[in-house]
């Protein structure tokens, strides 16, 4: 498939002394047929990445390359998006099938398209007669399955996934990441996977970029960036996974113990992100 | 007003409708943004279309329409008869309001004229909205630049008065029928074309738009195919009513001379041909005034009913997106019918046989069915469970938040060691007000906008315990400090809006504790917050519920955070507790299938990267289609005919937790029965 990288890329937005440098010289790669995970706070320039690398916004410089060329903005779109919300990412007055069409390129010969948009249900495990269904009739996971659906109907090589699992539930994100595993490993499409859930990130992606202030500030496999986390805010990431259900006892025990992480002089305070970060350019 | 509701008649001013769906968590609610891009309305329109006023409204148009249709076809010959025998008569059997100059029947003229005012009106108002569209569909096709330009000439040219646009436009365009149509047209363009700006923009900003872009689809086509879909229904509405306007401006100005020309005739050249005998002949031209005004009311009811309908508030043209809803506080709870004397000292809250019903189509949906717990001091109990399960609401319904026609009833429901049922609403009000605090997901709508945060809290200590301005300050700030929110004298005088998310959710639990609540309950509180800052907003509601003996209640949908913080965690499935446990079971020692495989969908760092995660097949039951037996069966892997047939009740596991299952601990297919009953 295709390698996607990110060239020193840096996006603004605003002018003048409000201007605020939202991504900052970001340089990453996507290796052909692979998942890298992105983790990072939210407003730390993930989604302005993602959405810089599809052209919804202006670079200020840099560049993104899909196998070393530009990526093309007119025609066939190599390179497709998955968004966070399935409830406004799908258009409520289309059926699912209309929207999964209009994306599919028009050198497919109109009488073949309906067969492509079953097709494509069915890989995400769809059953091909809800392409008549409005979004509403769906649920959440079933309208991020149709998402997904609609950005493989444009026959991509690099998929990026914002956020695609945040706004379900615990009992359908399972089924979303399962998909999301098996459809990388069947098409071989190289994926990069946001997401503010470090379990998420571990048990999709074998890479991963630490993202901070609009800036990447550790990358590598995810094993040893959770295990031996080099940047403090990494560490400050790791340190904040809630400890999961499946601990069991030793999350509990936090209970009775003494107020350990408590007290104010927790390590765990990441500068304030609110708009008067130090980011604002003078 | 107090705290808890302060902040919560905030939260629906702002919009949210308290509903028997939790929001989902994280994103925003959709339907919030824009209601013209919400899900099929046409029910809601055909509901509104059968109030009483909908219907009026909707024969009315009906019959203005009917007539403008029939008219011409059977009563041209009596409005064109000329009789010189019988000019200018007064009102008679024959002439119901008597003749015109040449001796015609005026009511048969007034009753012709509506086909010729009503199509002029419409032309006008298609020319209005046709131009509106285009100008504001311009920032769409012409880029940022020139988009920028388009949008302030629409600001400009709506600051003019309609009707002085209207005379400008009909001195250019000369005194025509066709001059006329263009003058009023264009004059009500620009109040359309901001119209379509805003919605056009609201619609522009989603996500469906923006996958379409990168799916390639053009700027044009995503105008034709997304856009103009999601504003068509709000559009027509509001030509609707604009429809009803423009009749009423034609008649002025054919009234003055600058509209129809004789031989041909509408309302408005009826008037002004009956002006002249006003004091001999008032009905000559008061008839068709009637018929401009009945006419026009008949559009502009319509569409506002379906406005109404539609979510929309009619302003001048203008859509506005907030509807206005108006706090109210619940009906209360059935009162207990024996005091309660049983109950341990510590126990702050005792709930038994809560149930929340709402009005639906075919009966009561009943969202929440009969819950039962307590809840200790110093105790920390979650509750969790997939969105729509039931959990904001039992919250709700416990804080007696439930707005009509919500009802909320309860066996029993005791706080703070008084029976919440048998107080007035205003000592309910007080002792809610000072012992039990409220968090929410999104503080950014349950803070005020529009007041400084130290002020907001500092009001809470002047309503409740009568501080002094000052000292409820100084208490404001301390309590800000309290909650690590760092320089709090100078974020106190700051806005919510220059809070980053974290701090304006700390601020809230500030706000809650400003008193001494007895009880938090914090109701997804991180959920919209990131990893980090939601530890923090953790690690503080730990440590007040330490220091205080103050009792929590977590409600998330997220087991992990709940089992981070919690000691006993309840787990609800469509509208019941299914499970009640210590936090150290339910890993490994659960019973409910629905918890055990819950649980099992998490991934966490020790999850097995080799496997497919574990899912549960099916999706949640909907409010009013619950099955007869267990709410769980029809996904559960262990269902049989009894779990069909009868719903198994909440009963104690023989551990010291509580499970509702016919098959509580039976191993579930595929899993090594080690991890399910140790
Ligand atoms: N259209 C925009 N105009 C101005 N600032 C923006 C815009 N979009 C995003 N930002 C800002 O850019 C920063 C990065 O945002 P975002 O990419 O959404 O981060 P993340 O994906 O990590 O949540 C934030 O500070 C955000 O407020
Ligand atoms: S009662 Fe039956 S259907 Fe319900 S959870 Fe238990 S085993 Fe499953
Ligand atoms: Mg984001």
């Amino acid at each position: 498939m295709s390698r996607l990288e990110f060239d020193h890329v840096t996006v603004r937005f605003g002018a003048g002394r409000a201007a605020l440098t939202a991504v900052d010289q970001v340089s990453l790669t996507v290796p052909s047929g692979q998942i890298v995970g992105l983790v990072g706070e939210s407003g730390s320039g993930k989604s302005t990445l993602a959405r810089a690398a599809v052209g919804l916004v202006k670079l200020q410089s840099g560049r993104v390359l899909l196998d070393g060329r530009p990526v093309p903005t007119s025609g066939r779109r190599p390179l497709q998006m998955v968004f966070q919300d399935p409830n406004s990412s799908l258009d409520p007055r289309m059926t699912v099938g209309e929207s999964i069409r209009e994306i599919i390129p028009p050198s497919l010969p109109a009488a073949q398209r309906w067969g492509e948009v079953r097709r494509l249900l069915d890989l995400v495990h769809l059953d091909p007669a809800r392409a008549r269904a409005y979004p509403s009739q769906l649920s959440g996971g079933q309208r991020q399955r149709v998402a997904l659906a609609r950005a493989l109907a444009g026959r991509p090589e690099v998929v990026i996934a914002d956020e695609i699992t945040s706004s379900l539930d615990v009992s359908i994100q399972g089924t979303v990441l399962n998909l999301v595993r098996e459809l990388q490993a069947e098409l071989g499409l190289s994926i990069l996977f946001i997401s503010h859930n470090l379990a998420v990130v571990r048990y999709v992606a074998a890479s991963v970029a630490v993202m901070y202030q609009g800036r990447i500030v550790e990358s590598g496999p995810t094993a040893t960036v959770l295990t031996r986390p080099d940047h403090p805010y990494t560490r400050r990431l790791v340190a904040a996974i809630p400890a999961g259900p499946r601990s069991g006892p030793a999350a509990a025990a936090a209970g009775d113990a003494p107020p350990a992480p408590a007290s104010p002089t927790t390590p765990i305070r990441p500068p304030d992100p609110s708009a008067h970060s130090p980011r604002s350019l003078p | 007003m107090d705290a808890t509701s302060t902040s919560l008649d905030r939260r629906r001013r702002a919009g949210a409708p308290a509903e028997a769906e939790d929001s989902p968590p994280a994103a925003g609610r959709p339907d919030l943004d824009l209601d013209v891009v919400a899900a099929p309305s046409g029910h809601r329109l055909w509901a509104a279309l059968r109030t009483p006023l909908g219907a009026t409204a909707a024969g009315l148009l009906g019959l203005v329409l009917l007539t403008a249709l029939l008219a011409p076809l059977l009563w041209t010959g009596p409005a064109e008869a000329i009789d010189t025998s019988n000019i200018l008569a007064g009102p008679s059997a024959q002439h119901w309001i008597g003749t015109d100059a040449l001796g015609r029947d005026l009511f048969s003229r007034v009753l012709v004229a509506t086909r010729l005012s009503v199509l002029l009106a419409l032309a006008a108002t298609g020319i209005a909205v046709g131009v509106g569209l285009i100008l504001g569909s311009a920032p769409v096709l012409l880029g940022p630049t020139a988009g920028q330009a388009v949008a302030w000439l629409i600001g400009v040219a709506v600051a003019f008065p309609g009707l002085l646009l209207a005379l400008f436009f009909a001195v250019i365009f000369g005194a025509s029928q066709t001059g006329a149509v263009c003058a009023i047209g264009l004059a009500g363009a620009p109040s359309f074309a901001r119209l379509c700006h805003t919605m056009i923009a609201g619609v522009m900003g989603r996500d469906f738009v923006a996958a379409a872009r990168v799916g390639g689809i053009g700027r044009g086509r995503v105008l034709i195919r997304h856009v103009l879909p999601n504003i068509a229904e709000p559009l027509v509405v509001q030509a609707t009513m604009g429809a009803g306007s423009v009749l009423l401006s034609f008649a002025g100005l054919s009234f003055l001379g600058l509209g129809v020309k004789a031989p041909a005739y509408d309302w408005g050249r009826l008037m002004n041909e009956g002006l002249s005998g006003i004091f001999i002949h008032p009905l000559a031209a008061l008839g068709p005034g009637l018929a401009v005004v009945l006419a026009g009311l008949a559009f502009n009811l319509t569409g506002e009913t379906a406005a109404r309908s539609l979510g929309l508030a009619a302003q001048g043209g203008f859509v506005s997106l907030a509807r206005p809803q108006r706090p109210a506080r619940s009906a209360g709870p059935a009162p207990a019918a024996v005091p309660s004397t049983d109950e341990p000292a510590r126990t702050v809250l005792t709930v038994e046989g809560l149930e929340v019903a709402f009005p639906g189509p075919a009966g009561p949906l009943r969202p929440v069915r009969g819950v039962s717990f307590s809840l200790a001091a110093g105790q920390a109990l979650g509750l969790v469970g997939e969105s729509g399960s039931g959990k904001s609401l039992t919250a709700l319904a416990v804080a007696q938040l439930i707005e009509p026609p919500g009802q909320v009833e309860a066996k029993r429901l005791r706080f703070a060691g008084t029976d919440l049922g048998a107080l007035g609403p205003r000592a309910q009000r007080h002792l809610l007000g000072t012992s039990l605090a409220m968090v929410f997901q999104d503080p950014m709508t349950s803070l005020n906008p529009t007041m400084r945060v130290g002020s907001q809290l500092a009001e809470v200590s002047r309503q409740h315990y009568g501080l002094r301005r000052r000292a409820a300050w100084r208490r404001a700030v301390e309590r800000l400090a309290a909650v690590r929110i760092d320089q709090s004298e100078r974020r106190a005088r700051q806005y919510p809006h220059e809070f980053s998310g974290g701090m304006r959710q700390r601020a809230m639990i500030g706000m809650g504790v400003m008193g001494t609540p007895r009880l938090i309950i914090a109701d997804e509180p991180t959920t919209a917050l990131d990893v980090t800052v939601q530890q923090q907003v953790l690690d503080l509601l730990r440590s007040i519920r330490r220091q205080d003996q103050v009792a929590l209640w977590l409600i998330s949908h997220d087991v992990s955070v709940v089992a981070e913080v919690c000691d006993r965690v309840m787990v609800m499935y469509a509208g019941r507790i299914v499970e009640e446990l210590p936090i150290e079971r339910l890993r490994h020692d659960a019973r409910h299938p629905y918890t055990r495989l819950l649980v099992a969908a998490v991934p966490d760092m020790t999850t097995d990267l080799t496997a497919p995660l574990p899912t549960i097949p099916g999706r949640p039951v909907e409010v009013g289609q619950t099955p007869p037996g267990c709410a769980f069966a029809p996904r559960c892997p262990l269902a049989g005919a009894l779990c069909r047939s009868s719903d198994p009740e909440l009963e104690p596991d023989g551990a010291d937790g509580r499970v509702a299952c016919w098959r509580a601990g039976a191993a579930l297919p595929g899993s090594e029965p080690a991890e399910a009953m140790p």
